[in-house]
């Protein structure tokens, strides 16, 4: 097993994002540091339009989330509905 | 291969002695004397003879070590390109064979005052 | 026909084909290998460009939307910072320390990643690639000049800011950055993307930038956390390419595999050692920390790298060569290099000090291996030293790695009480190295690293040893920008604004 992550700016904009990613990866660990979140997950972890979209109430693009992206570990795979990190098992 | 190129290529050294307006580079550190953080580097006519380099900077720069009172000069284990070696006093450096950035160590068994305890 | 028909909003995989590989074409009255010149000589055998893949599908109408969003947010907390003397709310101005050695040392590299993705992006044939490579080179410029527009407001009120870039030409410690993106800029394309891809946005900007800026934020430096979070997001896609490059090379080609590894182990080794200076600012530079050099290392380097490696078995990659030598390192090195700042700190354009005993103490809480048992004895020394009115300075100058132009401050990976002393002749000249790594890097490709450019011989070749003369050169003033803390006028400076911005007298 190896961990993938996803860290966050800590504000106003991504509180819902790690809302939805805690509700799509019931395996994530939320770590709160200062100014930012890092949310680690065994193997993978999946971040989903539609649940933030829910979180939010409004339409949101993936893409989006470069704004406050501040790092991740992991192999990337986008499309228009979902973005996943893994490691190959 | 000694370099990735597209063509030929050959570097021209920076440092060669020529380049130090007729002195030479000498290093010389103190084995297990950690205080002083790498080895010092000095800077020296090649006729300086090797008295004159011990008892002029090196035994200056040596000086916050609280063991640099207890040397005892003709008991210093010496190394070159960390080899025993041992140096001739009164010759200079070119006839004591100590070439441009040449490495020289210290080793003074017993004196150990800052190393940890093994 | 002027009914309007809605425009069907493309897919991102569609937008991504219309807007990268369909801007390329054919050369058509010119060989590729004439436009191309530079892909082959390397030895990376690619047989179909096409199979690059952005993972982020990011394509340059986002790039711009995406970028300037980040803009507005980084000025609106830089503008709130100089508006509000944010000069005034960090803890204590020994953190600058570490600011200074970011703006002397990372920042110009920030531009020199620049320079070399503008160029890579020029000599890459794929359209994937190019397009990629070229949102780098401007993602770069852009963290150099946010982070030098910045930190240019401490440089109103503090001293050691003005003239970073000719301490990044000029000054010693600054060289082991300098060195390594030299270094990068001359390799070819692909060794290029190894070498920041790989090494500096993998190993090292995790490590720089998260951690650390996580404790600019603890010692209240709202602009460095700003500019470090708005670079770092850059960062997520610049590793993911720096990846993706990695195994597209792996891909394409089994005989690509060992020219790979060669140089996954010269830049492991090359970013650790410019991670030096970073551990160092992580340990002893934040009055107030986040974490130890170890705990970040072994969150970002142990568990993420050996994530990394793990992965990457599957085309036959094994971790760097390096790899045990610098985790005996860790417990080490920034107290080996700190002790060699603040020694040589005539000669930095910024302040070091003698930890206090409150320091030491979470010192040796975090290395309870090392600590106490190698570095405390000396700290308490040389405090004895500057009590008794005789401050330590180590007029010695140092011997510096050929590689990694380092003053040798390291020991050997299994003797902390021994120097690490590695030589070796090439063409009847000697040549010294820090490590072993160092020297191996030098004898893959000695013609290349003969020429290095050595701030300590230089000053005797140059200016005859005259220190003053130095001092001038490299824009750093005697008894302002350098030398202990205590006593500094950054420190007199802080004391009295901060007493004045809290009271009323």
């Amino acid at each position: 097993m190896s961990t993938v992550f996803i860290a966050l700016q800590a504000n106003e904009e991504t509180r819902p994002i790690i809302e939805a990613i805690e509700i799509d990866n019931p395996l994530a660990v939320v770590n709160r540091q200062p100014a930012m979140v890092k949310i680690d997950a065994p193997n993978r972890l999946v971040i989903r339009k539609e649940t933030i979209e829910e979180q939010i109430g409004r339409e949101f693009d993936l893409q989006e989330l470069h704004i406050n992206l501040i790092t991740l570990g992991g192999n990337v795979t986008e499309d228009d509905d979902s973005l996943t990190l893994s490691w190959a098992e | 291969m000694t370099v990735a190129a597209i063509k030929e290529y050959v570097g021209v050294p920076r440092d060669r002695v020529e380049n130090f307006n007729g002195k030479q580079l000498v290093y010389v550190s103190w084995d297990h004397h950690l205080l002083f953080a790498a080895p010092f580097l000095l800077c020296l006519p090649p006729q300086t003879t090797f008295r004159e380099l011990v008892e002029g900077p090196l035994s200056a720069l040596v000086q916050p070590d609280p063991d640099a009172a207890a040397i005892d000069w003709t008991k210093v284990e010496w190394l070159k390109s960390n080899q025993p070696w041992t140096p001739d006093f009164e010759r200079s450096l070119a006839d004591n064979g100590i070439g441009h950035k040449d490495q020289l160590r210290m080793r003074t068994p017993g004196l150990a005052s800052l190393s940890a305890a093994a | 026909m002027d009914m309007k028909v809605a425009k069907k909003k493309l897919g991102l995989k569609e937008k991504y084909r219309l807007m990268t590989r369909d801007l390329g074409w054919e050369p058509t009255y010119r060989a590729k290998d004439e436009v191309f010149p530079y892909v082959n000589y390397e030895g990376i055998k690619v047989h179909d460009w096409d199979k690059w893949e952005d993972p982020f599908r990011l394509t340059m109408d986002s790039y711009w939307k995406y970028q300037a969003e980040k803009e507005r947010k980084f000025y609106a907390i830089i503008d709130a910072h100089a508006q509000n003397n944010g000069h005034l709310n960090i803890t204590d101005a020994r953190y600058l320390s570490a600011l200074k050695i970011f703006l002397q040392a990372i920042s110009p590299g920030e531009y020199a990643a620049h320079k070399g993705f503008a160029r890579v992006g020029r000599e890459f044939p794929g359209v994937g690639t190019q397009v990629a490579c070229q949102m780098q080179a401007i993602d770069e410029i852009r963290h150099a000049q946010t982070q030098i527009h910045a930190l240019s407001n401490y440089n109103k009120y503090y001293d050691g800011f003005h003239a970073f870039a000719d301490a990044r030409d000029r000054i010693w410690y600054t060289s082991v950055a300098r060195s390594f993106f030299d270094d990068a800029m001359s390799a070819g394309p692909f060794e290029f993307m190894i070498a920041i891809g790989f090494s500096f946005e993998y190993v090292l900007t995790n490590l720089l930038f998260v951690p650390f800026m996580s404790g600019a934020a603890y010692n209240g430096d709202m602009a460095t956390v700003t500019f470090g979070f708005s670079a770092q997001s850059d960062e997520a896609r610049h590793m993911t390419l720096g990846l993706e490059c990695i195994k597209f090379m792996l891909e394409q080609d089994p005989d690509n595999l060992p020219i790979v590894q060669g140089w996954l182990d010269k830049w492991f080794w090359r970013g650790f050692r410019v991670l030096g200076l970073v551990s160092t600012m992580m340990d002893y530079m934040l009055p107030k920390r986040v974490m130890s050099w170890r705990e970040a290392w072994e969150i970002y380097g142990v568990e993420n790298g050996g994530a990394l490696f793990k992965d990457l078995a599957r085309y036959g990659v094994r971790p760097p060569k390096g790899w045990d030598d610098a985790e005996k390192a860790i417990d080490h090195m920034s107290h080996q290099f700190m002790l060699g700042l603040y020694q040589w700190s005539f000669g930095t354009s910024f302040h070091s000090w003698i930890p206090s005993d409150e320091d030491m103490d979470w010192l040796s809480a975090k290395y309870p291996t090392t600590f106490d048992k190698y570095y405390r004895p000396r700290w308490d020394h040389i405090r004895k030293l500057a009590v008794a009115g005789t401050p330590f300075k180590n007029f010695g100058l140092a011997k510096l790695c050929q590689t990694c132009q380092l003053p040798v401050v390291f020991t050997e990976p299994d003797d902390a009480t021994m120097s690490c002393h590695r030589e070796t002749e090439y063409k009847g000249e000697k040549y010294h190295f820090c490590s072993d790594g160092c020297q191996h890097i030098f004898d893959n490709e000695p013609e290349k690293y003969v020429q290095a450019w050595l701030p300590m011989p230089s000053l005797f070749q140059e200016l005859n040893g005259d220190i003053g003369a130095w001092m001038n050169w490299v824009g750093l003033r005697d008894g302002e920008d350098n030398g202990d803390y205590s006593g500094s006028r950054d420190q007199r400076n802080f004391d009295q604004w901060r007493g004045m911005a809290t009271s009323n007298t």
